[in-house]
């Protein structure tokens, strides 16, 4: 096994692990930093396989570059967004769609704050 | 039925997984190899560094999208609404001493990476990164306070490294192509280019951190 | 011909330059900065569709490079319509939006705008993998900044929604690009094509999987439409227009482009594999539709149409095996929904903007006050239930023949069942437009600007007249190949 190899299996086990992070964690956050697990395993793939003879290949590594730009602003605007919705609600997850509950929860929330 | 729902998922997760992982150990050899490509055309890239002539002469194309992404990226956060300045007052003693001594060789720094990324690991956006880490240093020291959201001053400096990047785009097309150096100048393309991203990517990522909410 | 005009080239400069200046001159010059763009790009996209029409596909290597080295542009039929619909129905959307705001515009609204097309533009010509997942980026993050422009709770909320959306759909793509590149060397959609068809190793087919799902996800198909209902109704109505009528069309072209190039060779090895966007297509058509009848908000009963309608798209997968009756019939649903949920939107937009009420409800009365936004809202309804001499009548049309050519006689049912789940909820609207009572009679709420009335019933007309000449289109489609 190569150590290009190695690379793309961690990669790989990374992406799915962010995936699931996206998936099923509620906490915006989390969320934001299992989305960037996601793209270092994705960078990880792209790098580590295209050099699994071992010659290094300057594409994907220009490539990686790009995508961690673009990982960056994604980030940066995701980050503001869930600042912005603490700020307005105080809240760090944003539910599930159609989930009367959280709307119910917020409500709640709102009331309890209010005499303070 | 929420927590089934849960474990179907991570099950469904744990086979993609497995899959992946059997698919790359079986993967036979690529058969196209462009390492050597690259290394072929090198000498007309106008650089030396083979990562740095595919991201702004081979892929260059690539590079100006990306520019776009990041303006982007600032200016949802402008649309969402800034958030409000911090309360002055709080910062740390030690941080403008370190700021006074930091920031001059971040400045060096950059500018080094900058002039480096022709020849080895360095470039327009590393440079940038430093220069933008700089700001916000001198913004949390206190010494650089808060940009408005609509100061013009940032704003120009960003537009302006990208509308040159654009404008060379653009101009190039007489040559019968985006972004089509002629041999004999894609060095200095590239460093204008490069030149100009440095400043606009870092005044950009300084942004994120020193953008804010007019005082009400 | 001259070089330095290359239309194809202008088609991304044109509004990546008007959307930096507009960032730079703030809101004041922004509305002219994006008609004078818009209608230089319209220019662009009739001078290349002209070329495409006489040459077939046309090409353009940016920075001079040859595949797989650099990065290959190139035209055909399919991106000159999808191009000619971007740039005709945002220059009407512009025009709208000048006046929609004239109070008070979002902030950055129009520099996103630019930069919004300007990533659609550039998806629509590009023919390299990679290369496409950073105009999806580009495409996806200005969307979401205009989701969350104005900043309220319910903005944001659906913004985040929407983000997480976009990042999961092109985060699974760059994973299989990744993949790809592993398993190639090569990101170039036309090399790829006969490389994967020589050899497909197990990985390519997880790729492709991958890469199609996240598209999917992106493009609000059924059951991946949760986040679209929020951020298209909850958005200001020029933003929904768009949103709608085009930027899910971005990622639905990449799909089909990916179906058709690239991974064509596994598509044709697994026929079956085609039922499943179809089976899905089918549902999102009965969900959408049945959500649509329900909803208590105007805005959103159109986005849920708009869910519904997504599926049609869908329907035409399983049906590409003769000619290319399939990819008409597709594209011109494509072409005709754009135009008609523009107009809806916008339509609607007017009328919440004069009643001052969100619900469905505050349309009553329309008919008196808003007749020329009324009308607008009752023809793009026509195009949407596919009744003649409508394009979206023309698309269904073309779908049924293809169906029935082929033996599917249950998608030309499914065809058939949404026009008339459609009719329910267009009927739902008109006929509460037309319930007068005294009151409104008296009380007659201030006029709109003319040209909020006027660019929805262009809108609504261009997509009843697609019907009637939509042979040019059907030609520039017949040309593509697979």
């Amino acid at each position: 096994m190569s150590s290009g190899l190695i690379f793309a299996a961690t990669g790989c086990l990374l992406f799915v692990l962010g995936l699931g992070g996206v998936l099923l964690l509620k906490a915006l956050l989390r969320r934001i930093l299992a989305f960037n697990l996601m793209g270092s395993g994705a960078f990880l793939v792209l790098v580590g396989l295209a050099q699994r003879d071992g010659t290094p290949d300057p594409v994907p590594q220009a490539m990686v570059l790009t995508g961690i730009v673009v990982a960056v602003a994604a980030t940066a605007l995701a980050l503001t967004l869930a600042r912005r919705w603490q700020a307005l609600t105080g809240r760090e997850d944003i539910g599930r769609v159609g989930d009367a509950g959280s709307r119910r929860r917020s409500k709640q929330r709102e009331r309890r704050k209010a005499p303070r | 039925m929420k927590r089934f729902v849960r474990w179907l998922s991570i099950l469904a997760l744990t086979v993609l997984a497995g899959a992946l992982l059997l698919a790359i150990s079986s993967l036979p050899p690529a058969p196209v190899k462009l390492a050597g490509e690259v290394a072929a055309n090198l000498a007309v890239s106008g650089v030396s560094h083979p990562v740095t002539a595919v991201l702004l002469n081979f892929r260059g194309y690539d590079t100006f999208l990306e520019v776009a992404v990041l303006i982007i990226a600032l200016l949802g956060m402008l649309a969402a609404g800034l958030p409000p300045p911090p309360p002055t007052g709080s910062r740390n003693a030690m941080l403008p001493t370190l700021a006074r001594l930091a920031v001059p060789l971040m400045v060096l720094a950059a500018v080094y990476l900058l002039w480096a990324g022709a020849f080895r690991p360095g470039g327009a956006f590393q440079a940038a990164a430093v220069l933008a880490a700089a700001a916000v240093l001198l913004h949390l020291a206190e010494i650089q306070g808060p940009w408005p959201d609509n100061a013009r001053g940032p704003r120009l400096a960003i537009a302006g490294g990208f509308l040159l990047f654009l404008a060379i785009a653009a101009a190039l097309l007489v040559n019968g192509g985006l972004l089509r150096y002629p041999p004999e100048q894609a060095g200095l393309n590239i460093v204008l280019i490069e030149s100009g991203l440095s400043v606009s990517l870092a005044v950009n990522l300084a942004a994120f951190f020193l953008l804010r909410a007019p005082k009400s | 011909m001259n070089l330095i005009l290359d239309p194809l080239a202008w088609l991304i400069l044109l509004p990546l330059l008007w959307a930096t200046l507009a960032f730079v001159a703030t809101d004041r010059y922004g509305p002219r900065l994006a008609i004078a763009g818009l209608v230089g790009q319209l220019l662009c996209a009739a001078m290349l569709a002209q070329d495409v029409a006489s040459h077939g596909s046309i090409g353009h290597l940016a920075g001079g490079w040859a595949e797989p080295l650099g990065i290959r542009l190139f035209a055909d039929g399919l991106s000159a319509v999808m191009l000619l619909l971007t740039q005709g129905v945002a220059l009407a959307l512009v025009l709208y939006a000048r006046s929609y705001f004239s109070q008070a515009t979002p902030p950055a609204f129009w520099t996103l705008t630019g930069f919004l097309i300007a990533g659609m533009n550039a998806l629509f010509l590009s023919g390299d993998l990679f290369n496409l997942y950073v105009t999806l980026e580009l495409v996806g993050l200005a969307a979401v900044g205009l989701v969350a422009a104005g900043g309220g709770a319910a903005q944001i909320a659906a913004a985040l929604r929407y983000l997480l959306a976009t990042l999961v759909g092109s985060g699974a793509y760059l994973f299989g690009v990744a993949l790809i590149y592993g398993s190639y060397g090569t990101v170039s959609a036309s090399l790829l094509g006969q490389l994967i068809n020589a050899e497909a190793p197990i990985a390519v087919w997880l790729a492709a999987g991958l890469m199609l799902t996240g598209l999917l996800l992106k493009t609000a198909l059924f059951p991946f439409h949760f986040w679209l209902p929020p951020a298209h109704g909850g958005a200001p109505a020029p933003v929904s227009a768009l949103l709608s009528a085009l930027v899910v069309k971005a990622s639905f072209y990449l799909f089909l482009r990916l179906w058709l190039g690239p991974f064509a060779a596994l598509t044709e090895a697994q026929p079956w594999l085609a039922q499943l966007p179809a089976a899905l297509g089918a549902s999102a058509i009965l969900w959408g539709s049945w959500q649509a009848i329900r909803a208590d908000r105007l805005k959103v009963l159109i986005a849920y149409s708009t869910v519904a309608q997504i599926g049609y798209l869908f329907l035409i997968f399983p049906l590409f095996g003769t000619g290319a009756l399939a990819l008409q019939a597709g594209i011109l649903q494509v072409t005709a929904h754009g135009l008609a949920k523009a107009a809806m939107f916008i339509a609607a937009g007017t009328l919440i903007k004069v009643s001052g009420s969100e619900r469905v409800l505050g349309v009553a009365g329309a008919a008196v006050h808003l007749p020329v936004t009324l009308f607008a809202f009752a023809l793009a309804g026509v195009s949407l239930m596919g009744l003649p001499p409508s394009g979206g009548f023309l698309a269904k049309w073309l779908l049924i023949d293809a169906a029935l050519d082929q033996g599917h006689e249950w998608i030309a049912g499914i065809a058939i069942a949404g026009g008339l789940l459609a009719g329910i909820y267009v009927f739902r609207v008109l006929r509460l437009a037309f319930r007068v009572t005294i009151a409104d009679d008296e009380a007659a709420p201030l006029r709109p600007a003319a040209v909020l009335e006027w660019t929805a019933l262009a809108l609504a007309a261009a997509s009843i007249l697609l019907g009637l000449f939509a042979m040019p289109l059907i030609n520039l489609l017949a040309g593509v190949t697979r």
